[in-house]
């Protein structure tokens, strides 16, 4: 089996974590987080240089992930315990009373792996400049990386983080933005466009990779692009392009499924999809 | 009682300078940011000799509370400094969320609070923060006296690990407690003993409620003067056996009465001891254009409203 079919197997399995979790609790946002599944554990799994076994919060000498779009936090949830931050039988907590899986993700309850509570959006790039600024104090060579919706790029803050993070030279940084251009009420172009994204971005001072976020080659190709950019006075963005629901053919390409959950008929077809490659929680 | 006396005016703002001059030397993983308000906020000194541990933010305060927050991983210790009303209520979010609920190490120092911000008028006048900032577990509020006072507490938050809102003002005012005092977080301090009424007072009105305690001694009423630096967490031991003696209070702040210290202090009351409690504070109004002066006489924030206020709560205990 190559590298990349083992990452796709990892990916598929926590396509199946994402769906049982959602329909678990009836709640959660299964769109989002299977469209960006292939990344994410792309990233945890072959990417990332991480401690996984002692968790700290400062993660010195470590990369470190943010995430932005803390909705997605089933998708979170199961790459953490898949690669072994918590026991993969607490994904069976997700959202429910007394959990450290809360709906969104939160350092509040020591959960290992979540170093800051994301949800309310347009945040996740700001704490991520202030993470890359602290290992530039520290001499710290490790990289931030910070994953963001594309809806959310309608918040402003998000466009400060990014004037500072140019101007400042923050060049230990990588932002992926998940471009799938859906949204709750609709397309991106729908409901507020982001106009040309790629040019703003770079009118913003970044420097810019395009992705096929649901090719794992390809994804594995890009980050690593993405890593060559980095200490080069430019902050670099990955333009992921996804598809909402991706993995499930009923579920992808929609606003539907962005913040609801499969019922138990649903969640079968949708299983029946997905191949249990590592085992179910 | 000796009338009160203060060495000179200096504003509450460059004691908060003072006291980050003092760390820029002494802790290392002290950092300040700020959103183009250095000059205001007294920090040219940290900026200018600690030029690799000073971030410029620019106009764009949620932007700051976020680079602050992600810069405590990895174990920085932020202070971010800029006007109040920009350091509170426009990025709530932000500081619920990263800051209060993330439990992050970060001090947020906010210049140019209440009405003495003067003649900027009520879009630049928070009388609200005490209010918004004791209402976010985690967070604890400090509104000190004077400029020694603010120097001695922005030395003290940075050894304490949380979250902290440091609230001071722009006006020179009476500096009357003492030099590189010891600042002790959540425990009020009694700068006159009495028996007759608890005068609670945070911030610039400390020292209004020297003089009006002053001015009731002169005509036979024994206030107890009690400086609530801390209002959150509030230091409960001092308020109840200080009213336990007294048996009715005054509570005088710059701030609005909703939500304010008074709020604080008639909870810890109605739930222990309840007595007649007055307020020295704002009903429920916006500020306007004027000297700071002005303001505080207008807004009725001042020695005389104190020692009115006193009597009636003497009053009203029968």
């Amino acid at each position: 089996m190559t590298r990349v079919e083992e990452l796709q197997d990892i990916a598929t399995q926590v396509r199946r974590d994402i769906i049982r979790m959602t329909n678990a609790v009836m709640s959660g946002h299964p769109g989002g987080s299977l469209g960006c599944a292939d990344f994410l554990t792309a990233l945890y799994f072959d990417i990332m240089d991480i401690e996984t076994e002692k968790f700290d919060i400062d993660g010195k000498n470590e990369d470190l992930f943010f995430l932005s779009n803390g909705h997605i936090s089933p998708l979170l949830y199961s790459v953490l315990a898949r690669r072994g931050y918590f026991p993969v039988s607490e994904l069976a907590t997700f959202r429910i009373l007394n959990t450290r899986l809360q709906g969104h993700p939160t350092n509040a309850d020591g959960l290992p792996g979540i170093r800051m509570a994301s949800g309310s959006l347009g945040q996740g790039v700001s704490v991520a400049v202030g993470a890359a600024l602290s290992k530039k104090m520290n001499n710290d060579p490790k990289l931030v990386y910070v994953l963001t919706g594309d809806g959310e790029l309608q918040e402003g803050q998000i466009w400060e983080a990014l004037m500072y993070a140019a101007h400042n030279k923050v060049d230990n940084l990588i932002m992926t933005i998940d471009y799938n251009k859906v949204q709750i009420d609709g397309t991106l172009d729908e409901v507020l466009s982001l106009g040309n994204l790629k040019d703003k971005l770079t009118a913003f001072g970044w420097d810019v990779v395009e992705m096929q976020g649901n090719e794992m080659s390809d994804v594995l190709d890009k980050i690593k692009l993405a890593q060559t950019r980095t200490g080069k006075a430019k902050p670099v963005a990955i333009l992921m392009h996804t598809l909402m629901g991706y993995g499930v053919d009923f579920m992808a390409g929609t606003n539907k499924w962005h913040g609801l959950a499969p019922n138990a008929e649903q969640a079968e077809a949708a299983l029946s999809q997905l191949k249990e490659t590592l085992g179910d929680y | 009682m000796e009338k009160p006396v203060f060495s000179e005016k200096k504003d509450t703002r460059s004691g908060f300078g003072a006291g980050l001059d003092v760390l820029g030397e002494t802790n290392k993983n002290v950092v300040a940011l700020c959103a183009d308000l250095i000059g205001s906020l007294k920090m040219n000194n940290f900026a200018e000799k600690h030029s690799e541990r000073f971030f410029q933010l620019g106009i764009a305060e949620a932007n700051m509370i976020g680079v602050a927050a992600g810069l405590t991983i990895g174990g920085k210790i932020p202070f971010l400094g800029t006007f109040a009303n920009f350091a509170t209520g426009r990025v709530y979010d932000q500081i619920r969320m990263v800051v209060a609920y993330s439990n992050k190490n970060v001090k947020i120092c906010a210049s140019h609070a209440g009405i003495t911000l003067g003649e900027d008028g009520a879009t630049h006048q928070i009388m609200e923060d005490i209010g918004l900032m004791k209402m976010l577990p985690n967070m604890v509020v400090i509104n000190p006296c004077d400029f020694n006072q603010t120097k001695a507490a922005t030395i003290a938050i940075a050894e304490y690990e949380g979250p902290v809102y440091l609230r001071f003002g722009r006006p020179a005012v009476p500096n009357f407690t003492p030099e590189n005092q010891k600042f002790e977080i959540g425990k009020a301090l009694k700068l006159k003993e009495g028996k007759d009424i608890s005068i609670f007072a945070t911030g610039h009105m400390v020292w209004h409620a020297m003089e009006a305690a002053y001015e009731l001694s002169q005509n036979g009423i024994d206030a107890e003067v009690i400086n609530i630096h801390t209002i959150k967490p509030l230091d409960k031991e001092a308020v109840i056996s200080s009213i336990a003696k007294t048996k009715c209070a005054v509570v005088a702040e710059e701030h609005l009465m909703n939500g304010g210290l008074g709020d604080t202090i008639a909870q810890l009351v109605v739930q222990n001891n309840p007595i007649p409690v007055e307020y020295v504070a704002v009903d429920d109004k916006f500020g306007e254009s004027g000297k700071p002066a002005q303001l505080m006489e207008k807004y009725e924030l001042t020695t005389e409203t104190i020692i009115e206020k006193s009597r009636k709560s003497i009053q009203r205990k029968g």
